[in-house]
Protein backbone atom coordinates (compact mmCIF):
# COMPACT_ATOMS: atom_id res chain seq x y z
CA UNK A 1 0.00 0.00 0.00
CA UNK A 2 1.30 3.39 -1.02
CA UNK A 3 0.67 6.32 1.26
CA UNK A 4 0.43 9.81 -0.18
CA UNK A 5 -0.77 13.17 1.06
CA UNK A 6 -2.69 14.25 -2.04
CA UNK A 7 -3.68 11.83 -4.79
CA UNK A 8 -4.89 13.35 -8.03
CA UNK A 9 -6.71 11.23 -10.57
CA UNK A 10 -6.36 12.61 -14.09
CA UNK A 11 -3.41 14.38 -15.69
CA UNK A 12 -5.33 16.81 -17.88
CA UNK A 13 -5.46 20.59 -17.45
CA UNK A 14 -7.28 20.36 -14.11
CA UNK A 15 -5.16 17.58 -12.60
CA UNK A 16 -1.82 19.04 -13.68
CA UNK A 17 -2.64 22.47 -12.27
CA UNK A 18 -3.94 20.93 -9.06
CA UNK A 19 -0.70 18.97 -8.67
CA UNK A 20 1.46 22.07 -9.16
CA UNK A 21 -0.52 24.15 -6.68
CA UNK A 22 -0.69 21.46 -4.00
CA UNK A 23 3.03 20.74 -4.33
CA UNK A 24 3.69 24.48 -4.33
CA UNK A 25 2.24 24.68 -0.85
CA UNK A 26 4.47 21.80 0.24
CA UNK A 27 2.20 18.78 -0.07
CA UNK A 28 3.50 15.48 -1.37
CA UNK A 29 1.43 14.55 -4.43
CA UNK A 30 0.78 11.40 -6.43
CA UNK A 31 -0.68 12.11 -9.85
CA UNK A 32 -2.09 9.23 -11.82
CA UNK A 33 -3.25 9.06 -15.42
CA UNK A 34 -4.42 6.16 -17.56
CA UNK A 35 -2.60 7.41 -20.65
CA UNK A 36 1.11 7.07 -21.41
CA UNK A 37 1.46 10.86 -21.49
CA UNK A 38 0.32 13.86 -19.45
CA UNK A 39 -1.87 16.67 -20.74
CA UNK A 40 -5.21 14.93 -21.26
CA UNK A 41 -7.23 16.31 -24.13
CA UNK A 42 -5.13 19.48 -24.31
CA UNK A 43 -2.68 17.60 -26.51
CA UNK A 44 -5.04 17.87 -29.47
CA UNK A 45 -6.12 21.50 -29.01
CA UNK A 46 -4.18 23.27 -31.73
CA UNK A 47 -6.23 26.47 -31.52
CA UNK A 48 -5.22 29.49 -29.50
CA UNK A 49 -7.02 30.02 -26.22
CA UNK A 50 -8.40 33.39 -25.36
CA UNK A 51 -9.34 35.41 -22.34
CA UNK A 52 -6.81 37.25 -20.24
CA UNK A 53 -3.05 36.80 -20.13
CA UNK A 54 -3.34 34.88 -16.84
CA UNK A 55 -5.63 32.46 -18.65
CA UNK A 56 -2.81 31.81 -21.14
CA UNK A 57 -4.65 33.65 -23.90
CA UNK A 58 -3.31 33.27 -27.44
CA UNK A 59 -1.36 30.17 -26.45
CA UNK A 60 -2.22 26.94 -28.20
CA UNK A 61 -3.55 24.10 -26.04
CA UNK A 62 -0.80 21.75 -27.21
CA UNK A 63 1.85 24.14 -25.86
CA UNK A 64 0.03 24.64 -22.56
CA UNK A 65 -0.06 20.85 -22.15
CA UNK A 66 3.69 20.62 -22.73
CA UNK A 67 4.51 23.42 -20.29
CA UNK A 68 2.30 22.03 -17.52
CA UNK A 69 3.58 18.50 -17.99
CA UNK A 70 7.21 19.63 -17.90
CA UNK A 71 6.62 21.66 -14.74
CA UNK A 72 4.96 18.67 -13.06
CA UNK A 73 7.78 16.32 -14.04
CA UNK A 74 10.36 18.77 -12.68
CA UNK A 75 8.64 19.09 -9.30
CA UNK A 76 10.24 16.77 -6.72
CA UNK A 77 7.15 16.64 -4.57
CA UNK A 78 5.04 15.13 -7.35
CA UNK A 79 5.18 11.43 -8.20
CA UNK A 80 3.68 10.75 -11.62
CA UNK A 81 2.17 7.40 -12.50
CA UNK A 82 1.22 7.10 -16.17
CA UNK A 83 -0.49 4.15 -17.87
CA UNK A 84 -2.22 3.92 -14.51
CA UNK A 85 -5.99 3.61 -14.47
CA UNK A 86 -7.95 4.27 -11.29
CA UNK A 87 -10.32 1.32 -11.13
CA UNK A 88 -12.14 1.87 -7.88
CA UNK A 89 -12.44 3.69 -4.59
CA UNK A 90 -13.03 1.84 -1.33
CA UNK A 91 -14.79 2.79 1.86
CA UNK A 92 -11.53 2.87 3.81
CA UNK A 93 -10.25 5.57 1.46
CA UNK A 94 -8.12 3.34 -0.74
CA UNK A 95 -7.83 3.98 -4.48
CA UNK A 96 -7.15 0.88 -6.53
CA UNK A 97 -5.00 1.51 -9.60
CA UNK A 98 -4.00 -0.77 -12.45
CA UNK A 99 -0.60 -0.09 -13.95
CA UNK A 100 1.21 -2.43 -16.36
CA UNK A 101 -1.13 -5.31 -15.52
CA UNK A 102 -0.39 -4.87 -11.80
CA UNK A 103 -2.61 -3.58 -9.04
CA UNK A 104 -1.40 -0.72 -6.86
CA UNK A 105 -3.27 0.42 -3.78
CA UNK A 106 -2.98 4.07 -2.87
CA UNK A 107 -4.13 5.53 0.43
CA UNK A 108 -4.24 9.32 0.13
CA UNK A 109 -5.13 11.79 2.83
CA UNK A 110 -6.84 14.01 0.27
CA UNK A 111 -8.17 12.98 -3.13
CA UNK A 112 -8.73 15.23 -6.13
CA UNK A 113 -10.84 13.71 -8.89
CA UNK A 114 -10.09 15.35 -12.23
CA UNK A 115 -11.22 12.61 -14.58
CA UNK A 116 -12.69 14.82 -17.31
CA UNK A 117 -15.67 14.06 -19.50
CA UNK A 118 -16.87 11.81 -22.29
CA UNK A 119 -18.59 12.71 -25.51
CA UNK A 120 -22.34 12.37 -25.86
CA UNK A 121 -24.06 10.46 -28.62
CA UNK A 122 -27.22 11.41 -30.49
CA UNK A 123 -30.18 9.23 -31.43
CA UNK A 124 -30.89 8.71 -35.14
CA UNK A 125 -31.14 5.66 -37.41
CA UNK A 126 -27.71 4.21 -38.23
CA UNK A 127 -25.92 6.27 -35.57
CA UNK A 128 -23.85 3.16 -34.80
CA UNK A 129 -22.25 2.88 -38.24
CA UNK A 130 -18.49 3.22 -38.58
CA UNK A 131 -17.96 6.79 -39.75
CA UNK A 132 -20.05 8.33 -36.95
CA UNK A 133 -17.54 9.80 -34.53
CA UNK A 134 -17.45 12.10 -31.58
CA UNK A 135 -15.91 15.40 -32.68
CA UNK A 136 -13.13 14.95 -30.13
CA UNK A 137 -12.36 11.52 -31.57
CA UNK A 138 -11.77 13.05 -34.97
CA UNK A 139 -9.70 15.81 -33.42
CA UNK A 140 -7.45 13.18 -31.83
CA UNK A 141 -7.14 11.23 -35.06
CA UNK A 142 -6.26 14.28 -37.14
CA UNK A 143 -4.21 16.43 -34.74
CA UNK A 144 -2.38 13.77 -32.73
CA UNK A 145 -1.87 11.03 -35.33
CA UNK A 146 -2.16 12.94 -38.62
CA UNK A 147 -4.74 10.53 -39.97
CA UNK A 148 -7.96 11.53 -41.75
CA UNK A 149 -11.31 10.04 -40.70
CA UNK A 150 -12.64 10.14 -44.29
CA UNK A 151 -13.13 12.61 -47.13
CA UNK A 152 -16.34 14.55 -46.54
CA UNK A 153 -17.65 15.53 -43.13
CA UNK A 154 -21.01 16.59 -41.73
CA UNK A 155 -20.52 18.28 -38.35
CA UNK A 156 -23.50 18.05 -36.00
CA UNK A 157 -23.43 20.92 -33.49
CA UNK A 158 -22.18 24.47 -33.91
CA UNK A 159 -20.85 25.01 -30.41
CA UNK A 160 -17.18 25.81 -29.86
CA UNK A 161 -16.01 22.22 -30.27
CA UNK A 162 -18.00 21.62 -33.48
CA UNK A 163 -16.78 24.79 -35.09
CA UNK A 164 -13.15 24.49 -33.93
CA UNK A 165 -12.88 20.85 -35.03
CA UNK A 166 -14.45 21.77 -38.40
CA UNK A 167 -11.74 24.36 -38.91
CA UNK A 168 -9.03 21.91 -37.85
CA UNK A 169 -10.39 19.36 -40.35
CA UNK A 170 -10.05 21.98 -43.09
CA UNK A 171 -6.47 22.64 -41.96
CA UNK A 172 -5.77 18.92 -42.36
CA UNK A 173 -7.18 18.91 -45.88
CA UNK A 174 -10.52 17.26 -45.10
CA UNK A 175 -13.66 18.68 -46.73
CA UNK A 176 -16.39 19.85 -44.32
CA UNK A 177 -19.66 19.77 -46.26
CA UNK A 178 -21.66 21.58 -43.61
CA UNK A 179 -22.30 22.21 -39.93
CA UNK A 180 -25.82 21.78 -38.58
CA UNK A 181 -27.14 23.21 -35.33
CA UNK A 182 -30.53 22.41 -33.77
CA UNK A 183 -30.71 25.77 -31.99
CA UNK A 184 -31.70 28.82 -34.02
CA UNK A 185 -28.32 30.42 -33.21
CA UNK A 186 -24.68 29.37 -33.42
CA UNK A 187 -23.36 28.54 -29.97
CA UNK A 188 -19.66 29.02 -30.72
CA UNK A 189 -17.69 32.21 -30.11
CA UNK A 190 -17.91 34.29 -33.25
CA UNK A 191 -14.11 34.37 -33.53
CA UNK A 192 -14.16 30.64 -34.26
CA UNK A 193 -17.41 30.52 -36.27
CA UNK A 194 -16.40 33.30 -38.65
CA UNK A 195 -13.24 31.39 -39.62
CA UNK A 196 -15.19 28.40 -40.97
CA UNK A 197 -17.79 30.63 -42.59
CA UNK A 198 -15.00 32.57 -44.34
CA UNK A 199 -13.60 29.25 -45.53
CA UNK A 200 -16.91 28.59 -47.23
CA UNK A 201 -18.46 26.02 -44.88
CA UNK A 202 -22.24 26.51 -44.60
CA UNK A 203 -23.72 26.51 -41.09
CA UNK A 204 -27.37 25.44 -41.03
CA UNK A 205 -29.09 26.72 -37.88
CA UNK A 206 -32.40 25.10 -36.80
CA UNK A 207 -31.40 21.85 -38.49
CA UNK A 208 -31.06 18.31 -37.23
CA UNK A 209 -29.86 14.99 -38.62
CA UNK A 210 -32.71 12.69 -39.63
CA UNK A 211 -30.61 9.63 -40.39
CA UNK A 212 -27.33 8.29 -41.65
CA UNK A 213 -27.10 6.09 -44.72
CA UNK A 214 -24.82 3.18 -45.48
CA UNK A 215 -24.44 -0.57 -45.11
CA UNK A 216 -21.02 -1.16 -43.62
CA UNK A 217 -19.95 2.46 -43.21
CA UNK A 218 -21.47 5.93 -43.43
CA UNK A 219 -22.24 6.75 -47.06
CA UNK A 220 -24.53 9.74 -46.59
CA UNK A 221 -26.82 11.67 -44.27
CA UNK A 222 -30.22 13.31 -44.39
CA UNK A 223 -30.66 16.58 -42.54
CA UNK A 224 -33.86 18.54 -42.04
CA UNK A 225 -35.12 21.82 -40.70
CA UNK A 226 -36.61 22.29 -37.24
CA UNK A 227 -39.46 24.70 -36.49
CA UNK A 228 -39.50 27.09 -33.54
CA UNK A 229 -40.78 24.25 -31.33
CA UNK A 230 -37.77 22.11 -32.34
CA UNK A 231 -40.00 19.79 -34.41
CA UNK A 232 -38.82 18.53 -37.84
CA UNK A 233 -40.49 20.28 -40.76
CA UNK A 234 -41.68 17.69 -43.34
CA UNK A 235 -40.50 18.30 -46.86
CA UNK A 236 -37.29 20.06 -45.81
CA UNK A 237 -35.09 16.95 -46.00
CA UNK A 238 -31.75 17.42 -47.69
CA UNK A 239 -29.39 14.62 -48.66
CA UNK A 240 -25.69 15.13 -48.06
CA UNK A 241 -22.91 13.14 -49.69
CA UNK A 242 -20.67 12.50 -46.68
CA UNK A 243 -18.64 9.60 -45.33
CA UNK A 244 -18.04 11.09 -41.88
CA UNK A 245 -20.60 12.33 -39.37
CA UNK A 246 -19.07 14.13 -36.42
CA UNK A 247 -21.16 14.56 -33.29
CA UNK A 248 -20.40 17.65 -31.30
CA UNK A 249 -23.41 17.54 -29.02
CA UNK A 250 -21.86 17.99 -25.62
CA UNK A 251 -20.06 15.97 -23.00
CA UNK A 252 -20.90 14.20 -19.77
CA UNK A 253 -18.75 14.37 -16.63
CA UNK A 254 -16.85 11.13 -15.87
CA UNK A 255 -17.98 10.56 -12.32
CA UNK A 256 -17.91 6.80 -11.68
CA UNK A 257 -15.34 7.07 -8.88
CA UNK A 258 -17.34 9.83 -7.21
CA UNK A 259 -20.51 7.72 -7.28
CA UNK A 260 -18.53 4.86 -5.82
CA UNK A 261 -17.15 7.07 -3.09
CA UNK A 262 -20.71 7.91 -2.09
CA UNK A 263 -20.50 11.60 -2.96
CA UNK A 264 -23.88 13.30 -3.12
CA UNK A 265 -24.73 13.65 -6.82
CA UNK A 266 -27.22 15.91 -8.55
CA UNK A 267 -28.52 15.89 -12.14
CA UNK A 268 -27.71 19.35 -13.49
CA UNK A 269 -28.21 19.63 -17.27
CA UNK A 270 -26.30 22.95 -17.42
CA UNK A 271 -23.18 21.11 -16.20
CA UNK A 272 -23.60 18.15 -18.56
CA UNK A 273 -25.42 15.59 -16.40
CA UNK A 274 -24.85 14.09 -12.98
CA UNK A 275 -22.26 16.04 -11.00
CA UNK A 276 -21.15 15.95 -7.39
CA UNK A 277 -22.55 18.55 -5.02
CA UNK A 278 -19.62 20.61 -3.74
CA UNK A 279 -18.80 23.55 -1.51
CA UNK A 280 -16.99 26.75 -2.53
CA UNK A 281 -13.67 24.97 -1.94
CA UNK A 282 -14.57 22.25 -4.51
CA UNK A 283 -14.85 19.65 -1.76
CA UNK A 284 -17.62 17.09 -2.29
CA UNK A 285 -20.05 15.81 0.36
CA UNK A 286 -17.34 13.26 1.26
CA UNK A 287 -14.78 15.16 3.34
CA UNK A 288 -11.35 15.12 1.75
CA UNK A 289 -12.58 14.35 -1.78
CA UNK A 290 -12.22 17.32 -4.11
CA UNK A 291 -13.19 17.78 -7.76
CA UNK A 292 -11.90 19.91 -10.62
CA UNK A 293 -12.44 20.31 -14.35
CA UNK A 294 -15.02 18.56 -16.51
CA UNK A 295 -15.68 15.91 -13.86
CA UNK A 296 -17.14 18.74 -11.77
CA UNK A 297 -19.21 20.08 -14.66
CA UNK A 298 -18.51 20.47 -18.37
CA UNK A 299 -16.73 23.73 -19.09
CA UNK A 300 -13.64 24.66 -21.05
CA UNK A 301 -9.97 23.95 -20.44
CA UNK A 302 -9.23 27.42 -19.05
CA UNK A 303 -11.86 26.91 -16.34
CA UNK A 304 -10.51 23.42 -15.68
CA UNK A 305 -7.04 24.83 -14.99
CA UNK A 306 -8.42 27.38 -12.54
CA UNK A 307 -10.56 24.83 -10.75
CA UNK A 308 -7.52 22.59 -10.58
CA UNK A 309 -5.56 25.42 -9.00
CA UNK A 310 -8.27 25.98 -6.40
CA UNK A 311 -8.69 22.29 -5.60
CA UNK A 312 -4.91 21.90 -5.26
CA UNK A 313 -4.59 24.90 -2.96
CA UNK A 314 -7.56 23.86 -0.82
CA UNK A 315 -6.51 20.23 -0.47
CA UNK A 316 -2.97 21.19 0.55
CA UNK A 317 -4.20 23.81 2.99
CA UNK A 318 -6.59 21.29 4.54
CA UNK A 319 -3.55 19.02 5.01
CA UNK A 320 -2.08 21.73 7.18
CA UNK A 321 0.29 23.38 4.72
CA UNK A 322 0.31 27.14 5.18
CA UNK A 323 1.81 29.90 3.10
CA UNK A 324 1.57 33.57 3.92
CA UNK A 325 -0.03 34.51 0.62
CA UNK A 326 -2.58 31.68 0.55
CA UNK A 327 -5.55 34.04 0.57
CA UNK A 328 -4.09 36.17 -2.21
CA UNK A 329 -3.29 33.13 -4.36
CA UNK A 330 -6.87 31.94 -4.03
CA UNK A 331 -8.34 35.35 -4.71
CA UNK A 332 -6.36 35.74 -7.91
CA UNK A 333 -7.71 32.43 -9.25
CA UNK A 334 -11.26 33.15 -8.09
CA UNK A 335 -11.20 36.51 -9.81
CA UNK A 336 -10.02 34.94 -13.06
CA UNK A 337 -12.60 32.19 -12.84
CA UNK A 338 -15.44 34.62 -12.16
CA UNK A 339 -14.26 36.74 -15.07
CA UNK A 340 -14.33 33.73 -17.37
CA UNK A 341 -17.84 32.84 -16.25
CA UNK A 342 -19.19 36.39 -16.48
CA UNK A 343 -21.42 37.83 -19.19
CA UNK A 344 -23.95 36.05 -21.41
CA UNK A 345 -21.50 33.27 -22.38
CA UNK A 346 -21.19 32.13 -18.78
CA UNK A 347 -24.88 32.27 -17.98
CA UNK A 348 -25.50 28.54 -18.32
CA UNK A 349 -22.51 27.66 -16.15
CA UNK A 350 -23.52 30.16 -13.46
CA UNK A 351 -27.02 28.71 -13.40
CA UNK A 352 -25.65 25.17 -13.12
CA UNK A 353 -23.14 26.04 -10.41
CA UNK A 354 -25.82 27.79 -8.35
CA UNK A 355 -27.54 24.40 -8.13
CA UNK A 356 -24.35 22.42 -7.49
CA UNK A 357 -22.82 24.45 -4.66
CA UNK A 358 -24.21 23.83 -1.22
CA UNK B 1 -5.48 8.37 -45.40
CA UNK B 2 -2.74 10.42 -43.84
CA UNK B 3 -2.50 14.19 -43.52
CA UNK B 4 0.33 15.25 -45.80
CA UNK B 5 0.55 18.95 -45.17
CA UNK B 6 -0.51 20.91 -42.12
CA UNK B 7 -0.14 24.64 -41.38
CA UNK B 8 0.66 24.17 -37.66
CA UNK B 9 1.60 20.59 -36.95
CA UNK B 10 4.54 18.39 -37.87
CA UNK B 11 3.69 14.75 -37.52
CA UNK B 12 6.76 12.92 -36.38
CA UNK B 13 6.33 9.33 -37.40
CA UNK B 14 7.96 6.45 -35.55
CA UNK B 15 9.48 3.44 -37.24
CA UNK B 16 7.62 1.77 -40.04
CA UNK B 17 6.15 -1.56 -38.91
CA UNK B 18 4.09 -4.34 -40.48
CA UNK B 19 0.99 -5.69 -38.82
CA UNK B 20 -1.91 -7.93 -39.78
CA UNK B 21 -5.58 -7.05 -39.96
CA UNK B 22 -7.69 -10.21 -40.28
CA UNK B 23 -4.71 -11.85 -41.93
CA UNK B 24 -4.05 -9.00 -44.36
CA UNK B 25 -0.62 -7.41 -44.07
CA UNK B 26 -0.72 -3.65 -43.51
CA UNK B 27 1.79 -0.92 -42.74
CA UNK B 28 1.83 1.50 -39.83
CA UNK B 29 4.20 3.37 -37.53
CA UNK B 30 5.30 2.93 -33.95
CA UNK B 31 3.95 5.62 -31.68
CA UNK B 32 0.51 5.55 -33.25
CA UNK B 33 -2.49 3.62 -32.01
CA UNK B 34 -3.81 0.53 -33.74
CA UNK B 35 -6.99 2.47 -34.58
CA UNK B 36 -4.99 5.27 -36.21
CA UNK B 37 -2.98 2.79 -38.27
CA UNK B 38 -6.16 1.03 -39.40
CA UNK B 39 -7.75 4.34 -40.39
CA UNK B 40 -4.62 5.30 -42.31
CA UNK B 41 -5.18 2.09 -44.29
CA UNK B 42 -8.85 2.91 -44.87
CA UNK B 43 -10.19 0.41 -42.32
CA UNK B 44 -12.92 2.05 -40.23
CA UNK B 45 -14.94 -0.95 -38.97
CA UNK B 46 -13.39 -2.11 -35.71
CA UNK B 47 -15.83 -4.51 -34.14
CA UNK B 48 -19.18 -6.24 -34.60
CA UNK B 49 -22.13 -5.63 -32.30
CA UNK B 50 -22.83 -8.67 -30.12
CA UNK B 51 -26.49 -9.31 -30.96
CA UNK B 52 -27.22 -7.84 -34.40
CA UNK B 53 -23.67 -8.23 -35.76
CA UNK B 54 -23.64 -4.69 -37.06
CA UNK B 55 -20.27 -3.13 -37.83
CA UNK B 56 -19.03 -0.67 -35.23
CA UNK B 57 -16.26 1.87 -35.56
CA UNK B 58 -14.30 4.28 -33.48
CA UNK B 59 -16.44 6.65 -31.43
CA UNK B 60 -14.57 8.45 -28.64
CA UNK B 61 -10.96 7.55 -29.54
CA UNK B 62 -9.71 8.15 -25.99
CA UNK B 63 -10.56 4.89 -24.24
CA UNK B 64 -13.98 5.71 -22.81
CA UNK B 65 -16.65 4.10 -24.93
CA UNK B 66 -15.68 0.49 -25.87
CA UNK B 67 -16.87 0.91 -29.46
CA UNK B 68 -13.48 -0.18 -30.85
CA UNK B 69 -12.78 -3.43 -28.98
CA UNK B 70 -10.74 -5.89 -31.08
CA UNK B 71 -8.68 -9.04 -30.72
CA UNK B 72 -4.99 -8.23 -30.57
CA UNK B 73 -2.47 -11.07 -30.56
CA UNK B 74 -5.29 -13.36 -29.46
CA UNK B 75 -6.36 -11.17 -26.55
CA UNK B 76 -10.00 -9.99 -26.75
CA UNK B 77 -11.53 -6.64 -25.78
CA UNK B 78 -8.48 -4.51 -26.51
CA UNK B 79 -9.33 -0.82 -26.90
CA UNK B 80 -7.48 -0.22 -30.14
CA UNK B 81 -7.95 3.55 -29.82
CA UNK B 82 -5.43 3.66 -26.97
CA UNK B 83 -3.30 0.56 -27.63
CA UNK B 84 -0.08 1.39 -29.47
CA UNK B 85 0.89 -0.44 -32.64
CA UNK B 86 3.80 -2.87 -32.56
CA UNK B 87 5.68 -4.82 -35.22
CA UNK B 88 3.92 -8.03 -36.25
CA UNK B 89 0.72 -7.43 -34.29
CA UNK B 90 -2.21 -9.65 -35.21
CA UNK B 91 -5.32 -7.50 -35.14
CA UNK B 92 -8.65 -9.22 -35.70
CA UNK B 93 -12.34 -8.40 -35.70
CA UNK B 94 -13.73 -9.88 -32.52
CA UNK B 95 -16.71 -12.24 -32.60
CA UNK B 96 -19.01 -11.92 -29.62
CA UNK B 97 -17.74 -11.00 -26.18
CA UNK B 98 -14.39 -12.75 -26.56
CA UNK B 99 -13.00 -15.49 -24.37
CA UNK B 100 -10.31 -15.02 -21.78
CA UNK B 101 -7.65 -17.67 -21.85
Amino acid sequence: MRQTEVCIIGGGPAGLTAALKAAGLGAEVTLIDRNDYLGGQLIKQTHRFFGSKEQRASERGINIARELAEAVEKEDKITVLTKAAALSYYKDGVVMVKQNERIIKIKPQKLIVATGGSEKNLMFPNNDLPGVYGAGAVQTLVNVYGVKPGRKVLMVGAGNIGVIVSYQLLQAGVDVVGIIEAAPKIGAYWVHASKVVRAGVPIYASHTIKRAWGEKEVAGATIMKLDEKWQPVPGTEKELDVDVICLSVGLSPLTELLWQAGCKMEFIPELGGHVPVRNEDLETSQPGIYIAGDAAGIEEASAAMMEGALAGLNAAEAMGYKVSDFKEQKEVVMKELNGLRSGPVGEKIRKGLAKAIS
Amino acid sequence: MRVNEHPILNFEKGNKVMFYYNGQQLEGFTGETIAAALHANGVRAMRESIHLHRPRGLFCNIGNCSSCLMMVNGKPNVRVCVEKLEEGMMVETQQGKGELK
